[in-house]
């Protein structure tokens, strides 16, 4: 397949992601048009990060295809990397440099110009001097959302993004969610926080030992859980 | 999209990544630099060992005095090493990094680059301190000793920030660097222990020379070997 501006965002075929000799994913079929905030929703061990980490490029598919902006992973890892951001379990950021040098460092190595602040203030983090070392856990999220929105992505995979935030955190990602959205960003989502997550987003994919056991209309994401763990 | 200023449009992107990753380090360096103070008294104390070992023999031990500082540079480095993908992979920076995306090159002479930086250091103090330690007197320019040293870290630094990537998710990481990068860096010890000691010694018949290209070689194969490998090496 060739780049094209009509493509959907992400079109996976069979994708299959083997640990040893287990299938964390198995044949998935996924495609996802721009725009759409698509949920992942399953248990613990469903595949749901090994799904979001092999869509990001961080991990490779044992089997299947996978085209993300109407390219080839294998063969333009580089220019995808350019246009999606994860926000993945680990913060990935330096814990011993403040907020505010890890923005400057990342959007420095990108070619960005420009003051980070914004970013902090957007995400409700002061700028100040300490390391990263002395923030909350919920701080450290929303650090890591800021490096999200610095790197101004065109599709933005989030895994968790309700993980340790409190309640103020809450309302914060359900914003972020919608404001992503309404800057065009595709947003792929996976989440524990079924009753809160499928509000906000359009179609929902439900993960059952690696495999896509059901989708549809993201507010009726709750009744299939539920008829499936039955 | 990236904007960037003029002058920086004449540089390859990935050469302004390098300064970039090398910065980061060195700041990073700076703010936890109890660590190397840390490495700089492992150096001193092995330093201090090798004197006991041999005994109150001021002749033998300034014979033999670019050995022991070479071996306690060496062996110091390890920990320097270890530390930086350590500091990479605690909160997943590197995976980070990859994504952004960031050149796997620019990292690694970024690093390799950082590395160098505090592995001279920690070397010169060695060198100084080792010198004064065993009553060494130095017959050659400091300059000379000042290429030897910087020579050397250097073929320290590129294959030990490979390997050091290399073996960042290993559980025994502290035990598997030294066990791989030990027999790799042979040459190049053997190299800066003889032009080291023939700059302490005296050089008659010119025999420097030779080591010192050896050493230039080992580092240009290594530095170069570095760039082309780690993308290898840091793939998932």
């Amino acid at each position: 397949m060739t780049p094209s501006a009509t493509s959907p965002v992400v079109h996976a075929q069979k994708l299959s992601r083997r640990y040893g000799a287990r299938w964390a994913l198995a044949e998935v079929d996924l495609e996802v048009p721009a725009g759409e905030r698509l949920l992942i929703v399953g248990a613990n061990g469903s595949g749901k990060t090994t799904l979001l980490r092999t869509l990001s490029t961080a991990q490779s598919a044992s089997l299947g295809s996978l085209h993300i902006f109407g390219m080839d992973v294998r063969t333009h890892a580089v220019q995808v990397r350019a246009r999606l951001g994860l926000l993945s379990h680990l913060p990935q950021i330096y814990r011993d440099l403040s907020g505010v040098e890890n923005l400057r460092i990342f959007n420095r190595l990108l070619g960005i110009q420009g003051p980070v602040e914004p970013y902090l203030e957007r995400v409700g983090l002061e700028v100040r001097p300490d390391p990263v070392r002395t923030y909350s856990a919920g701080m450290t999220k929303r650090l890591s959302f800021a490096r999200l929105l610095a790197q101004k992505p065109e599709l933005a995979l989030i895994d968790e993004p309700y993980g340790q935030l409190d309640p103020a955190g809450f309302a914060f990602v359900d914003t972020l969610l919608q404001d992503l959205t309404d800057e065009g960003v595709t947003v792929i989502v996976a989440s524990h926080q079924v009753d809160r997550a499928r509000h906000l987003c359009d179609r929902a994919i439900l993960l059952h030992q690696g495999q896509v056991r059901w989708q549809g209309p993201a507010i009726d994401v709750g009744r299939a859980w539920d008829v499936l763990h039955a | 999209m990236p904007e960037s200023t003029s002058a920086e449009r004449n540089i390859p992107h990935w050469l302004i990544q390098t300064w970039q990753i090398l910065v980061k380090d060195l700041v990073l360096g700076w703010r936890t630099r109890a660590k190397v103070v840390a490495m700089v008294v492992f150096a001193g104390t092995m330093l201090l060992l090798f004197s006991f070992a041999i005994g109150p023999n001021n002749t033998l031990l300034a014979k033999h005095a670019a050995g022991y500082v070479w071996l306690s540079a060496l062996l110091s480095s390890t920990l320097l090493l270890s530390q930086s993908f350590q500091v990479e992979g605690e909160s997943g920076a590197l995976e980070g990094l990859l994504l952004l995306p960031v050149d796997p090159r620019a990292i690694f002479y970024g690093k390799a680059l950082a590395n160098w930086v505090v592995l001279s250091l920690l070397t010169g103090l060695v060198l100084v301190g080792g010198f004064f330690l065993f009553s060494v007197e130095i017959q050659a320019h400091p300059l000379r000793f000042v290429s030897i040293l910087l020579l050397g870290s250097a073929g320290i630094s590129a294959p030990g920030t490979l390997y050091s990537a290399l073996t960042a998710r290993a559980q025994a990481q502290q035990l598997m660097l030294p066990v791989l990068l030990f027999p790799l860096v042979i040459p190049c010890m053997l190299a800066a222990v003889k032009a080291t000691g023939f700059l302490i010694q005296g050089d008659p018949m010119d025999q420097g020379g030779s080591w010192t290209m050896l050493l230039i070689c080992f580092n240009l194969i290594y530095w170069a070997l570095g760039g082309v490998l780690f993308g290898k090496v840091v793939d998932e």
